[in-house]
Parts: structure tokens; C-alpha cells; sequence
């Protein structure tokens, strides 16, 4: 008797310890988007992918300032202008303990360009690849041209184990048994819309995950986020409204997380039509072709006030593509001085002294505080004559007109108000989309909307994608960006700046790539 | 009886048919998806890849008729954004709402008459005439900034219950249901007064309306008069006799709960369909939107039904069918 209660004491206290051990270590988190599914292919885009990072390696890891470090390849290099090669870690298990080899690799490389009903799929990186295994811990990959990209393509894609089939489907991963990855946290549910579960990885190969078991709850309401965080239900949230951060900063046991992204808001002005449809008072001719215009139009900007009075301080003025530092920005160029006397000079000399009517359209639900701005942007232009009407609509209608709602399928408005990130952490990426001319047949400027074209830029970034040495290529992509920013082919507005909140005892290091990860996630 | 239920069915199926043509259409004027669901390092090639991988690439008749032919199969198509059936989708989130909406009108009924006959019998008392004023802002109040005035209060400031979420679940007949566990009970309390407070307010003005209206009639005095107690009178001839506009109203509010309870799990983060419709509206899921609206419009038909079945037993001088044979 005496034995079997000292015992239950012993257990008793044991138990107690576990609880307390487990509590500790027991993380919640509040994420504005939940992912479409747990597939790590299914949906190449921001929500999937910053999920799919906890579960899955890929071959290269971009850290949190998307530098590339060795993930599952232990070291790459072009072994010629058109071959890549990879030497892929020996000893790594997946969660189901199976080893990773090549064969892993080779099995990716086939499932995740083609996984059916895909709304975005890993094509956009793994388009004109062609993988072939040399050995069990070597992989080449050869492109047709020179591809200097090639690194930062291959970083976007989850390596998932062969074990599961080529006839594995989205739905196997949504339900578990499919998610097997190499990652520093395993999957152990997901309830749509309600919760996802992960647990520790003690086998990583890496630097081993901070918590035991992480759950993350999509709470997509602003206040409710917030609230969810300082009544104690989550322990972290994402995306902290610019409006509650002065508050949050005077909450006790509460640390934000602040850093720039790599997203630019910018404007975009119509650069093909004569007559613009949403332009007026100008006897049918564009005057945003006119460089003075555009400078006129850039100088009228106040940003420093945006960035203080829209964005409550929580942004950074902006004077080219990607934040300075970046791979390949050009150190030159800052961002353009309010200036509305000299704005209004331009504006005269270019034969416009009384102005013009303007339309900005822009988004209302995409980026931080993007109403606003559109309506801060307006009132500055009308204040130097160009009397501008403002248009903000949700993104489901927005980007579809705004990209090709117009009566053959071109840009619909004159200016408009957009965002771009640069997914690949270098300027190449704002370049090849926003700058150089519309091209289907080569695949460039397919965001373009202003369809600014211009041979020389075109020239410089399409040598740059073709010149694998980096430091030639850095110098060719901030020459391209000098050009485009001094011929305004987008007027830049700001960084955007995120920002990561926690209670006691949780430390988040910021990320460029505005991903919540928990491999950004550390103890204090 | 049975041409009356044949005919209410064939109504229900030209409803839903009519609102599914609409929505498809209508969804399709507004936008595309793939604009706001690709990744924006897209080229030109994948954006033709992923509008062919949708089914958007063919003429809006031809997907229509598609859509059509595979509705009468049972099958309302894949979801966009998920890649998974737009009905198992909306299935799988039912329970959530339909535990939230049944605790809210279950709050309603227990809250709202009791109340609402107190008020209506007792009229001059301080306690109703404080209860009638509250029943004001009931449903005056928008349910979005009450609900976060609520997560305030209890969660953030007193720290009683939490603010968000579902909490655990049990396994109930193969439905997962949260009110059989502390921590899910917690979780239901606040979205589920939220969701009621409306219907609460609106209950007891029905009730008390109802009541001062049954205790002046005949009957009310007959029965007074023959000695019966007044415990006797109230439960059985008064709250008999009110409840016909209480079951009316509450039938064709349980619809709303269900079908627009989108405010309070927007708000409270709730798990449910209301969550799921608000956000395929903003992407624009065209196969989730038709889905649930047709699942909706069911649902209606279905309740209307059962109130003008409850009608009939609870007052013996309605017939189905109108001329009354």
C-alpha cells in the first residue's frame, strides 16, 4: 500500500513535469493566409510555399535576407554554361525514416511542374530544366541557354519523397499520409480553416526546430489576430496591422518584429496608347509619355508623408525596383525628393499649365494600407493641377483588368497603383516582369501593364539572365535599373515593412520574403 | 398532402436551378481567379497553363454546359483555389456552422421567451422595461463591432474565454462536435451569443407582443375564471398560443444563421462554411460560390417546408395544401 502510493506520488509528480515541459515548448500561432492545401506543389505562391518550408527542404534554403545556403545540396556550380551541377547531403532521413538520395530529387524534379487542377505551378521555376543523376549523391541539370538562376529557381521547390508514388494526389497530402518530408518539423494534422499541427523533427540533419509542437490557426481578421495574441490564445501572430502597432509596442510582455521586404509598391503608367481611356482634358494625347510628365508626377509625390501618415512609419521610401542591397540594385539611386514647385515648372514646360484629368485604380484588399495610399496619391497630384479621381476595388476584380481588361485583351487603366516582391531575392525578377518590353513568345514583361519598351533595358536584362558570372551580372542589372528609373518606366513609392508580434519567451528573425517560417521562429 | 409536397419540391428544383445559372454567370463577369492565384514570377505560358488547368480557357457556354452535366450527376465541380470537390469542401465545414447556428438558436429560445413572457405579463416591472430597452440594441447593434467589443471584454480584458477558433473536438455519431468538451464549450459561449443576440432581442419582443395580445382573450379569461392556476394558464394556453410567430420567425432565422453566419466566424475565426463562402467570394472559387448558394437555396426550401409542416400541428385550423377539403 505504502509502495503503490509513493509510487503514484512519483508518477504523480512525473506527469506534472511533463505538462509543464510540454507547455512550455506547445506554440501557437495566428497566420493571416492559410495555405490551399499541404501539397508543397500544388500552389506555387506565397501562403503554400512559407508552409511548405517547415516540412520540407529543398535543395538550397533562402535564409531569412533570401540569401541562398545549403539545404539538401551540399554545394552547386555550373560545371559548364549550360550544365549545373549538385552534390546533394548524405545521411538525411525523411520523417518516415526512409534515406534521401537522388532519386528523391529525380521524382520531384518530374511531380511538381505537372500536378493536375494546379491554379500556379512549379513550371514558372522548372520550365526548360532537364535533370539527369549522375550518382545516388549527384544531380546535373542542363538548360538550353546559359541560366544564372539557376540556384534561386531550384531554392523554391520542396523535395518530397519517391516512397509516395507518381500517382500520389493533392488530396493524400491534405489528409497526411503523403506528407513526408526531410524538414525540421513533421506533419501531424490539418483541420481546414481551423488549425494545422506540427511536431519537432529530432532527427533533423539541420539546426534542429525550437518547439516541440507548433499549431497555427488562420485567423484572417485583422482585430481579431490582434486580439487572439493579447487575450493569450496565440503566442504569435503575422502580418500586425500598421493601426495596432503603436499599442502593441506599450504591451507588456509583447515583442514586434519589424523588417523590410522585398515587395516595392509602385506606380504604373500607360505607355502604349495615344489616347488613354482614363485620361482627360488633353485633347486625346497621352501625356504620361512625356518624361516631364512622369518626372513632374514622381516630384508631387510627398513619401516621406505617406510613408509617415498612411503607413504610421511602417514602410521605407523607395527609389528603385528592390531595397538597396539586394542582388543586383544599383547603389546610385535614391529615392526622388518631394519637389510640387518644380513639379508644377515640368508640368508647364511639357505644355500642360493647367494640368489634366487623371484615374489612379488600384487595389484595396492586396497590400498594406493600399486604399489610402491610392487616395494620399491622388490628393498630391491634384494639389500640383493633375485633378485625379481615385478607383480602388477588391484584387478579384482588380488584377484581371488591370492586366488585360481592356477591349483586345490589353491593359485596361492609365494609372494605376501595384506591388511588386521579388520572389527570387534579386533584381532580375522586377527586371524581367515589370520593365522589359512585353514579349509572349520569350516570356518577359508578362506584368507590364504600362508596356514600357525600351531596346536598351530590354538588351541589358536579357544579357544579364544569360551571364552565369555574378558580379557581371550584378553590375548589368543595376545598369538596367538606373535606366529604368531614370526614364520612369514605374515610378517607385515605398518598401513595404513587416511585421511579426510575440509574447514572452518567442523571438521571430524578420524575413525579406515576408514568409511566416518557423525556421524564423527561435527561443528567446 | 403529397401534391402539395410534389409541387413545393418542383419549385425548390426550378429555384435552384434559376440561382446556379445566375451566380455562374454572374461570378464570371467579375473577374478571374488565375490573376490573383498565380505567382507572380508567371510568364505568359504558365498563365495559359494555369486558365487551361481550370477549365477557363473554353467559352463561358461550354463550361456552363459542363457544369450542367456534371450537376446532375451529383458532381458541382473542383474547387480553384483548393483542388478538391467544392462539395466535400462545404460539407466538411458544415458541422462547425451548424453547431454554431443550433447553439444560437437554442440561446434564443431558452433566452428569448422565458423573457419576452415575463416582459409581456409583467410589463410595468423595472426588470422588463430594462429588458425591452436591451432587446434594442439586440439587433440594433451591428454583429461585427459586438462581436469584437465581446472579444475585448472577455477574452482580452478578463481573460475568461478565448477570443478565437474552435477548440477541441469529439467525435459524435462520425461528426465532429465541440459542445461535449470544457474547451470547446468555452470556444462555442461567445460566437454563439453573438450570433443569437439578434434573434434573442427578437424573440422576446415576439414573445412579449404575443403574450400581453393572449392574456386579454377569451379563452385567457375563460380558463381564469374556471379556477385554473396561473402556472397552468401561462404554459399551457398562453405559450401554446405565441408560439406560432416565434416558430415562424425562428425557422426563417435558423436559415439565415446557417446560410450567413459568414460576420460572426469572420470575426471569431470560426471553422465553419460561412468562413469558407467569404473566401472563395474574394478569390473568386466560382465552383464553391455555386455550391454553396445551391446548398442554400435547398436549405430554404427545406426549412420553409418544415415551418408550414410545425404550423399545422401546432394550430389544428391550418391545412396544407390551401383550400382546406
Amino acid at each position: 500500500m505504502r509502495r503503490s502510493l509513493k509510487f503514484g506520488a512519483a508518477l504523480g509528480a512525473t506527469l506534472l513535469l511533463a505538462a509543464g515541459a510540454a507547455r512550455a515548448d506547445d506554440v501557437k500561432i495566428g497566420i493571416y493566409s492559410e495555405p490551399s492545401a499541404m501539397d508543397p506543389h500544388y500552389h506555387n505562391l506565397g501562403p503554400n510555399n512559407s508552409f511548405s518550408s517547415n516540412i520540407y527542404d529543398a535543395l538550397i534554403i533562402q535564409d531569412e535576407n533570401q540569401n541562398l545556403t545549403p539545404g539538401l545540396a551540399m554545394s552547386w556550380e555550373p560545371v559548364s554554361d549550360l550544365v549545373w551541377e549538385f552534390k546533394l547531403r548524405k545521411g538525411v532521413k525523411f520523417h518516415d525514416g526512409s534515406d534521401f538520395n537522388a532519386d528523391d530529387v529525380m521524382f520531384t524534379s518530374e511531380r511538381a511542374p505537372n500536378v493536375p487542377n494546379s491554379p500556379s505551378s512549379f513550371g514558372t521555376y522548372l520550365k526548360g530544366k532537364t535533370f539527369s543523376k549522375v550518382d545516388d549523391f549527384t544531380i546535373r541539370v542542363t538548360t538550353e541557354r546559359p541560366y544564372p538562376l539557376m540556384p534561386v529557381d531550384l531554392s523554391t521547390v520542396s523535395i518530397i519523397s519517391s516512397d509516395v508514388g507518381a500517382d500520389v494526389k493533392t488530396a493524400d497530402f491534405n489528409a497526411g499520409p503523403a506528407m513526408i518530408g526531410t524538414g525540421p518539423y513533421k506533419f501531424v494534422e490539418w483541420l481546414p480553416s481551423d488549425r494545422i499541427v506540427l511536431v519537432k523533427n529530432e532527427d533533423y540533419w539541420g539546426e534542429k526546430a525550437a518547439f516541440d509542437k507548433v499549431t497555427m490557426k488562420p485567423i484572417k481578421s485583422n482585430p481579431t489576430r490582434v486580439a487572439a495574441l493579447l487575450s493569450g490564445d496565440v503566442d504569435m501572430i503575422d502580418s500586425v496591422p500598421t493601426a495596432d502597432i503603436e499599442t502593441l509596442k506599450k504591451t507588456d510582455g509583447v515583442t514586434l518584429a519589424s523588417g523590410i521586404s522585398n515587395r516595392v509598391i509602385y506606380l504604373h503608367m500607360d505607355r502604349f496608347r495615344d489616347n488613354s481611356p482614363f485620361i482627360t482634358g488633353t485633347d486625346g494625347k497621352n501625356p504620361l509619355k512625356d518624361l516631364r510628365v512622369r518626372q513632374a508626377i514622381s516630384m508631387a509625390i510627398n513619401r516621406d508623408a505617406i510613408v509617415s501618415r498612411v503607413m504610421e512609419g511602417i514602410a521605407i521610401p523607395a527609389g528603385q525596383l528592390l531595397p538597396p542591397g539586394f542582388f543586383g540594385t544599383s547603389d546610385k539611386l535614391k529615392p526622388q525628393a518631394y519637389n510640387p514647385k518644380r513639379a508644377k515648372e515640368l508640368l508647364a514646360e511639357a505644355g500642360y499649365p493647367n494640368g489634366f484629368g487623371l484615374t489612379i485604380h488600384g487595389p484595396n484588399d492586396r497590400y498594406i494600407n493600399d486604399a489610402k495610399i491610392a487616395q494620399a496619391i491622388g490628393q498630391m497630384l491634384t494639389r500640383v493641377g493633375i485633378k485625379t479621381q481615385i478607383e480602388t476595388m477588391p484584387k478579384s476584380v482588380y488584377f484581371r483588368s488591370a492586366s488585360r481588361g481592356g477591349p483586345n485583351g490589353e491593359p485596361k487603366y492609365s494609372f494605376i497603383l501595384v506591388g511588386w516582391g521579388s520572389g527570387t531575392g534579386e533584381a532580375s525578377s522586377p527586371l524581367k516582369s515589370l520593365v522589359h518590353t512585353h514579349n509572349k513568345e520569350l516570356g518577359f514583361g508578362a506584368s507590364n501593364r504600362g508596356r514600357y519598351s525600351n531596346p536598351k533595358t530590354d538588351k541589358l536584362i536579357e544579357d544579364a539572365l544569360a551571364t552565369v558570372d555574378d558580379t557581371k551580372r550584378a553590375a548589368l542589372l543595376a545598369e538596367a535599373t538606373e535606366i529604368a528609373i531614370s526614364d520612369l518606366a514605374v515610378i517607385p513609392l515605398h518598401y513595404q515593412v513587416n511585421t511579426w508580434a510575440t509574447t514572452k519567451g518567442l523571438k521571430y528573425l524578420p524575413r525579406t520574403d515576408e514568409r511566416t517560417s518557423l525556421r524564423s521562429l527561435k527561443k528567446q | 398532402m403529397w401534391s402539395y409536397l410534389l409541387r413545393r419540391l418542383v419549385q425548390a428544383a426550378l429555384v435552384v436551378a434559376v440561382m446556379a445559372t445566375i451566380v455562374f454567370f454572374g461570378v464570371n463577369v467579375i473577374g478571374n481567379p488565375v490573376d490573383i492565384l498565380i505567382n507572380p514570377d508567371f510568364d505568359q505560358e504558365e498563365m495559359a497553363r494555369a486558365i487551361k488547368a481550370l477549365g477557363l480557357d473554353k467559352p463561358l457556354h461550354e463550361q456552363f454546359f459542363y457544369f450542367v452535366k456534371n450537376a446532375l450527376r451529383g458532381d458541382l465541380g473542383i474547387s480553384f483555389v483548393f483542388g478538391e470537390p467544392a462539395l466535400k469542401l462545404i460539407i466538411q465545414r458544415m458541422p462547425a456552422t451548424l453547431e454554431l447556428a443550433f447553439a444560437s438558436l437554442f440561446l434564443s429560445i431558452v433566452l428569448g421567451v422565458p423573457l419576452g413572457m415575463y416582459a409581456g405579463l409583467k410589463p410595468d416591472s423595472k426588470f422588463s422595461k430594462t429588458m425591452m430597452a436591451g432587446s434594442i440594441l439586440g439587433f440594433s447593434l451591428p454583429t461585427f463591432w459586438v462581436g469584437i467589443m465581446m472579444i475585448m471584454l472577455f477574452a482580452v480584458m478578463l481573460g475568461w474565454l478565448p477570443a478565437t477558433g474552435r477548440g477541441e473536438t469529439t467525435d459524435l455519431f462520425g461528426i465532429q462536435v465541440s459542445f461535449l468538451t470544457w474547451d470547446g464549450l468555452t470556444h462555442l459561449a461567445l460566437p454563439a451569443v453573438n450570433l443569437a443576440l439578434t434573434n434573442i432581442s427578437l424573440v422576446m419582443r415576439l414573445a412579449r407582443a404575443g403574450c400581453k395580445e393572449a392574456a386579454l382573450q377569451d379563452y385567457v379569461k375563460f380558463a381564469r375564471a374556471k379556477g385554473m392556476s396561473e402556472q397552468r394558464i401561462v404554459l399551457k394556453h398562453i405559450l401554446k398560443n405565441i408560439m406560432i410567430p416565434v416558430v415562424t420567425v425562428l425557422g426563417l432565422e435558423f436559415g439565415s444563421l446557417i446560410a450567413f453566419s459568414v460576420v460572426t466566424e469572420t470575426v471569431f475565426s470560426w471553422p465553419g462554411m460561412g468562413k469558407l463562402i467569404i473566401e472563395s467570394i474574394q478569390v473568386l472559387d466560382r465552383p464553391i460560390i455555386v455550391a454553396y448558394l445551391m446548398m442554400t437555396v435547398l436549405m430554404f426550401v427545406t426549412i420553409n417546408l418544415l415551418v408550414d409542416l410545425t404550423y399545422s400541428l401546432l394550430d389544428p385550423r391550418v391545412r396544407l395544401g390551401g383550400a382546406g377539403k
